[in-house]
């Protein structure tokens, strides 16, 4: 029974990505990948997914599921939540407005063709003008390393995940922003996040139509 | 200088009828400021108190705080409605993100194209009788005890009975296979607090009504 968590989703970004992000400060004992949904179904079956429906972390003797409410937990396991009540709150609205623009990520793969482009240029509107800009504010206002509390919290990893992830889209994406630029190369050098993004770590490649087509066949 | 939280929307339920529930659980006074026109909206966008430019916004305790999930965190472990420890606060936060799914779907309802509506409808009732009720009915036959988590009154119970009346809204027995639900809906309902809630001229908002959809569609020019 060794404290490391064990995930349970597909072998793709999707959901779990955010999650293994953040658990590269604490590593991870395996991941069980689904690949068929006959798998799928026999957790189900099993009564292991709470609402019949994944990202599984199981963590501390816990099935848990919903992946707000498992992020929430290792942020809060591994002092990633800042120290007080008005921090957290600082740190859920900050990860909050992330996770609305990468799920305009996580749902484009799945765009019909003749909506990509459109969808392609929502995405770059909304993270030049609505997401990043907040951060750039933030980050120059304070002159901290980190958004929230002078130290390295939940909502940095978060924004860091996104900023890569828009950049695989749209490359010259930071090129407004440049205390977020400042701020991507100090997050590629937090020792944890930098062995994360080495070959090797649990870190998945960007959705592609394999994947996309798992996906449409384990969850209808 | 703490006055009252004040929270800025519409005058329907939307994504802040959770925010009016939870804070009327905790016995919190609250007001509101309806936004009624797309001007409304654009003049708080223009004055720079939305940090994401959207609403649900809650004035409180210093802070303009806005996403919903943010917000209702920030009260339930403000009023000790989240559990007394991280394993009891993950227990509520599974909870409450299974209701917030079916309330979302409710929520979406009225906006969806008419001809879908039935079938919309339809998953609904699927989803809240097959997926989400037989988990909360599981969980209290369980532990036999009053409360989802820790024998406590939470921000899961409160959530949980809101999602249970909106559900009844679309059909009235959808209960009638859930004892333990019936239970609860009765003693949450009867917690003073929420019994006052649910009284007439409380701050609780009625369904949205097709009159209402055309008027937040204006505001939000969706």
């Amino acid at each position: 029974m060794s404290g490391k968590p064990r995930l349970t989703y597909l072998n793709g970004r999707g959901r779990m990505e955010s999650i293994r992000w953040l658990l590269a400060a604490a590593g991870v004992e395996a991941e069980v990948y689904l690949e068929t949904k006959e798998q799928y179904d026999k957790l189900i079956k099993d009564g292991f997914l709470l609402f019949q429906q994944v990202p599984l972390v199981e963590i501390d003797g816990m099935k848990m599921v919903q992946t707000r409410a498992i992020m929430s937990y290792i942020a809060g396991k591994y002092n990633l939540y800042g120290k007080d009540l008005k921090e957290r709150a600082m740190i859920d609205m900050y990860v909050e407005g992330i996770s609305d623009l990468m799920q305009m990520i996580l749902v484009f793969p799945f765009s019909p063709p003749d909506a990509k482009e459109k969808n392609l240029e929502s995405i770059k509107e909304r993270a030049t003008n609505r997401y990043f800009p907040v951060f750039e504010k933030v980050l120059k206002q304070h002159g901290q390393d980190f958004l929230v509390g002078n130290k390295f919290s939940w909502a940095d990893v978060q924004l860091m995940e996104a900023i890569l992830a828009v950049e695989e889209k749209i490359p010259a994406v930071l090129s407004g922003f440049p205390q977020l630029q400042v701020f991507k190369t100090k997050m590629s050098n937090m020792p944890t996040i930098k062995k994360f993004l080495q070959p090797g770590s649990p870190r998945k490649p960007p959705p592609d139509a394999h994947y996309v087509e798992t996906v449409l066949k384990m969850f209808k | 200088m703490a006055g009252k939280p004040k929270l800025h929307y519409t005058k329907g339920r939307g994504k802040m009828e959770s925010i009016r529930w939870l804070l009327a659980a905790a016995g919190v006074e609250f007001e509101e400021e309806f936004i009624e026109t797309k001007e409304d909206l654009e003049k708080l966008r223009s004055d720079g108190v939305l940090l994401f430019q959207q609403v649900p916004m809650v004035e409180i305790d210093g802070m303009r705080m806005v996403q919903t999930r943010a917000i209702l965190s920030y009260i339930a472990a403000k009023y000790n409605l989240y559990g007394k420890d991280l394993k009891e606060r993950a227990w509520i936060d599974m909870y409450v993100e299974g209701t917030t799914d079916l309330m979302g779907m409710i929520m979406y309802l009225p906006f969806q194209p008419a001809d879908t509506k039935e079938k919309n409808l339809a998953l609904i009732i699927e989803r809240a009788t097959a997926r989400y009720f037989p988990v909360y009915e599981k969980a209290l036959k369980d532990h036999g005890q009053d409360y989802l988590v820790g024998n406590k009154l939470s921000w899961a119970d409160v959530h949980l009975l809101e999602a249970i009346l909106m559900v009844e809204e679309c059909k009235a027995d959808v209960l009638s296979a859930f004892p333990q639900l019936q239970a609860f809906k009765g003693r949450i309902s009867n917690i003073p607090t929420i019994k006052k809630f649910l009284q007439p001229g409380s701050q609780r908002k009625p369904p949205t009504d097709e009159k209402f959809v055309a008027v937040v569609r204006k505001i939000f020019n969706i």
